[in-house]
């Protein structure tokens, strides 16, 4: 089976990949690029622990196929904190214990960024519909919701 | 040795009872960051699957579509001849058993002769890709005749029910019972005829349960290398690693010393990860291979394959007088835990009526096997189930009799010097101020919008201690590196780093916390049962004191006075007695730097069975409304009571009792195993597997009582599990009062709800 | 001679009986004398039981002491999640 040749951009990187015609996304991140922040909870779109942000749009990795990443850019949780800098979410979460396992916590927070950047006002309410998609099995969801109400007032108080 | 909290070593005592002090506290029960807070928000934490070897191959396991079938032929060998497969296994190449447990592990995860469940595997390779491994699969010729099979509970109990697997029934079960009864257990006390006779009302019911997942994220992944010599490497996400080591080592016939287990971060395993599922097929293949093997489970794997909660039915009867005294009380207990035995039917038998103080109470329940998989621990294996039927009747009672739910509960609950229906008296226990707290709070007395209404329940759980083995260096710099045994799923490390840091009087930030391999240390036991921040605790903070023991000798050495005239201060060495003052205090980092030269670099360590945990209650109020139409549920608001004896990190606290909670609602509303006609599972994903997601939820609130338990330096009562007990009924009682039916079957699901609303007429 | 109660499923081994009397200070001790004294008793307490001591659940530690006037009770294993 030939493989697909793809460039790409990922967390503002130039990257040129082979891929499988049938290989995800989410494959090309961990095994190829071995990008492991990305998680598979699922495989299949419903957990939400393979988000990342394609040309600024958030998606499942696991739903998207490496061929189609390229010319576009892929923003991973990698990408998020600039260099040894935490992203205020990353640092709201680690101070509201929005975290146990974690494994949950690369999707929460690329979503969050991406809910954050198109509305810096969410309500309670607007918050859990827009991480409806980021399965936590942990924390019951309310430290998270702290966290993010937090670094939503930060963001825009900054 | 006038030397604070320093205890003596007694031989003959595991953990001499009084361990608890009251002290003012500088560390515990702060919020510091956590330790490995970092890798995890910046995704540079390692799990299961995110481990990668030189030369690795890709292992895949090869699974029966059929509930129950006679493996008729088995043919691996196109298998084994396309390019790139490496290693093909079978069951046959497992050696005999050398124990109980070997023998049903290695049985669940592969099958012999019969497949004994939707998913039971039959064989497994290790290719160069996953493509090659997956073409490999298909080219392995099976043939099955399928059998008949069962897996209700309440069918295969029954005589002449589809017999499992031969030669499984025990002995005391009584007649009645099919073949497919592998357990018996019952408990109580008094004369629960007499009692029935006395009581004005009584409530007699059954009630059902669907199996559940424990649901965690991370589905189980695992990286084997085994050399020619047959010493291997294995990482793998666990709850626990040294217990991976041993089925391992008992399933493959290998001496414990020859493997090394690695236990990665873990995302999720609530007791789904206290068993193997993969870890001996991984090793086998990578022994055949020469290479390492990894091996990761598919989602829908993990739903089929692994262990789920058993499913129950139960019936409960009891007896109440109109002022609300409990006279009787009886439950019956039937469990389904797949086809293999386990005893979690008697956690449930034992804490069915635990919260209560009862003249008169039998508890009986039985295990049955069905063509399901294994069963495995799910937070308080076995006690939602029965905790659910109990407190179900006793919600219909109070409504019936008109009485309040708390107050009931007040009037017959356990206290300290109670005989627990499941037979030991209790020492301190603090389910009375848990009762009062809830009666007391705002959320109880909060009067309820229109078409909101209000359940109550109790809940309860044993907590363990176990084999625990801990140790504390100093290193040259007088920071402290303190190396633990249990893989951290809920922010154990955080509470171990404060608890060193509070013993030995310096900063959180000087004190590092890690997990190490099995063999850095001596055994411990799996992180299950509630039992770290107790056990661990207790270990890291008995290091702590010989570390500190050790210092002051130092210190005493150095000042050539005698060591019974050193006490431990704020960090450092301080002379007392007619010394006091001759000296200045000597901080650790000197005592660190100086250490190769008094006599070597200063270790404390603690190894210990931990005894004496404490048992741990729990109370949950939940407002909720039902829309009659849809059959959904609201859940408006939810508040959590419970005893933590004493809260190290209050935040991972609350995160336990929050996410016990949710996994609770998530039980009650919506989650359950759904079976075909043909024994197989429908809903193997989480678009039909429907856990709680955000949009669920409201604010859980927490409230943390704290009544040390005696068994700890700290007073720490484990907290992971006892969550997870009340949500069942509390949400049942309140959707039972809201739609004016008794509901008896979870998950209460809009289907279930309409069906009920509309039987009602 | 402490008096160990015995677990319900576990008096179809003592001859129905919910107490006995047996020689032993320690948890081993009791143990040993209960394998002793009712055979059938022996293979149930090999694959494993806990013993409640004082309020106190005790899951395995030979030397915990046992007094005269301790609440014994014989119980199943467990397990946690």
């Amino acid at each position: 089976m030939s493989k697909i040749h793809v460039t790409t951009t990922i967390n503002g990187d130039e990257t040129e990949l082979l891929v499988r015609p049938d290989e995800t996304l989410l494959e090309a991140l961990r095994d190829d690029l071995r990008l492991t922040g990305t998680k598979e909870g699922c495989g299949t779109g419903d957990c939400g622990a393979c988000s990342v942000t394609l040309d600024g749009r958030l998606v499942c990795a696991c739903l998207v196929l490496g061929a189609e990443v390229d010319g576009k850019d892929v923003e991973t949780i990698e990408g998020i904190a600039d260099g040894e800098n935490l992203h205020v979410i990353q640092t709201k979460i680690l101070e509201h214990a929005a975290l146990q396992c974690g494994v949950c916590t690369p999707g929460i927070i690329v979503a969050t960024k991406a809910l954050l950047e198109k509305n810096p006002d969410p309500s309670e309410t607007e918050i859990r519909y827009w991480l409806a998609g980021n399965l936590c099995r942990c924390t019951g969801y309310d430290k998270i919701i702290n966290a993010v109400m937090d670094a939503a007032a930060e963001m825009r108080g900054a | 040795m006038s030397l604070d909290n320093v205890p003596e070593h007694d031989e003959d005592a595991a953990a001499p009872a009084g361990e608890y002090r009251p002290r003012d506290f500088k560390v515990v029960g702060t919020r510091p960051l956590r330790p490995d807070g970092i890798d995890k928000v910046t995704g540079k934490a390692m799990y299961g699957a995110d481990f990668y070897a030189p030369g690795m191959l890709v292992g895949k396991m090869l699974r029966s579509p059929h509930a129950h079938a006679r493996i008729v032929r088995l043919d691996t060998s196109k298998a084994t001849a396309l390019p790139g497969v490496k290693a093909v296994m079978t069951a046959a190449d497992f050696p005999a058993p050398r124990n109980i447990e070997a023998k049903d592990v290695g049985h669940h995860i592969m099958a012999h002769d019969q497949v004994l469940y939707d998913g039971h595997a039959v064989a497994a390779v290790a290719a160069t890709s996953e493509a090659v491994a997956k073409q490999a699969l298909k080219l392995i010729d099976v043939e099955y005749e399928v059998l008949p099979h069962v897996v209700d509970v309440d069918e295969a109990v029954k005589p002449g029910a589809v017999i499992v697997r031969e030669g499984q029934r025990n002995k005391k079960v009584p007649d009645g019972y099919s073949d497919n009864c592998s357990g018996w257990y019952e408990c109580g006390h008094g004369d629960v005829e007499a009692g029935f006779a006395k009581a004005d009302l009584i409530v007699e019911r059954s009630f059902k349960t669907a199996s559940t997942h424990q649901g965690y994220i991370e589905p189980h992944a695992c990286l084997a290398s085994m050399g020619p010599d047959g010493r291997a490497d294995l990482w793998c996400c666990t709850q626990g690693h040294y217990g991976v080591r041993r089925m391992c080592a008992g399933i493959l016939g290998m001496e414990q010393s020859q493997l090394r287990v690695t236990a990665s971060e873990i995302g999720g395993g609530f007791g789904g990860k206290t068993t193997v599922f993969i870890e001996p097929v991984a090793l086998k293949l990578s022994e055949k291979a020469g290479r390492p093997v990894k091996i990761v489970m598919s989602r829908e794997e993990v739903f089929r394959a692994t262990g789920p909660t058993t499913s129950s039915s139960t019936d409960v009867k009891i007896g109440m007088t109109r002022d609300g005294k409990i006279t009787a009380a009886t439950a019956m207990c039937r469990y389904e835990g797949g086809a293999w035995d386990n005893w979690t039917v008697n956690m449930g038998v034992q804490s069915a009526f635990a919260s209560y103080d009862l003249e008169a109470v039998k508890s009986q329940g039985v295990n049955v096997l069905t063509n399901r998989p294994k069963q495995a621990a799910y937070r308080a294996p076995g006690t939602p189930q029965a905790t659910y039927a109990v407190e179900s009747v006793m919600d219909e009672l109070c409504q019936k009799l008109e009485l309040d739910p708390i107050d009931t509960r007040l009037k017959n609950a356990a206290r300290e010097g109670t005989k627990a229906a499941y037979g030991p008296t209790y020492a301190k226990i603090g389910l009375v101020e848990l009762l009062e707290a809830a009666k007391a709070h705002p959320h109880y007395s909060a009067p309820l919008e229109p078409g909101v209404s209000r359940g109550v329940s109790n809940g309860f759980w044993f907590n363990f201690g176990g084999e625990t083995c801990v140790s504390l260096a100093l290193n040259f710099d007088g920071t402290i590196t303190l190396i633990e045994g249990n893989p951290d799923i809920g922010g154990s490390r955080a509470a171990m780093t404060m608890m060193a840091a509070e013993e030995l009087g310096v900063a959180y930030e000087k004190v590092r916390t890690l997990v190490a391999d099995t063999a850095s240390l001596g055994h411990n036991e799996t992180t299950h049962g509630s039992r770290v921040t107790f056990a661990v605790g207790l270990a890291t903070i008995k290091a702590a004191r010989a570390a500190k023991a050790e210092m002051c000798r130092r210190a005493a050495k150095f000042w050539g006075i005698d060591p019974d005239a050193v006490e431990w201060v704020d960090g450092c060495a301080r002379a007392t007695g007619h010394n006091a003052g001759d000296f200045e205090p000597m901080p650790i980092e000197k005592i660190a730097k100086d250490s190769p030269s008094t006599g070597g670099p200063i270790v404390g360590h603690h190894e210990v069975t931990a005894e004496g945990a404490g048992v741990s209650f729990g109370v949950h109020l939940v407002d909720l409304k039902v829309d009659p139409e849809t059959g959904f549920t609201e859940v408006v608001r939810y508040t959590v009571f419970q005893d933590a004896g004493k809260a190290i990190h209050p935040s991972y606290v609350e995160g336990q009792l929050q996410g016990g909670a949710a996994q609770g609602i998530g039980w009650a509303l919506n989650e359950g195993y759904i079976y075909g006609a043909d024994g197989c599972l429908q809903n193997p994903g989480f678009l039909d597997y429907r856990v709680p997601v955000a949009s669920d939820l409201p604010r859980i609130d927490t409230v943390i009582l704290e009544i040390p338990n005696p068994g700890h330096p700290y007073g720490v009562r484990g907290v992971g599990e006892t969550g997870i007990v009340p949500p069942l009924a509390a949400i049942t009682n309140a959707v039972s009062r809201n739609i004016g039916v008794r509901m008896n079957a979870l998950p209460m699901s809009p289907p279930a709800i309409r069906a009920a609303i509309k039987s009602k007429g | 001679m402490p008096v160990v109660q015995i677990f319900g499923s576990f008096r179809a081994f003592t001859d129905g009986r919910a107490e006995v009397t047996v020689k032993g200070t320690t948890f081993k001790q009791v143990l040993d004398a209960l394998a002793h004294d009712w055979p059938a008793l022996a293979p149930v307490i090999d694959e494993g039981v806990s013993l409640a001591i004082d309020g106190r659940m005790i899951k395995d530690s030979w030397f915990e002491p046992v007094r005269e006037d301790s609440e014994v009770v014989l119980m199943p294993q467990m397990q946690g999640g």
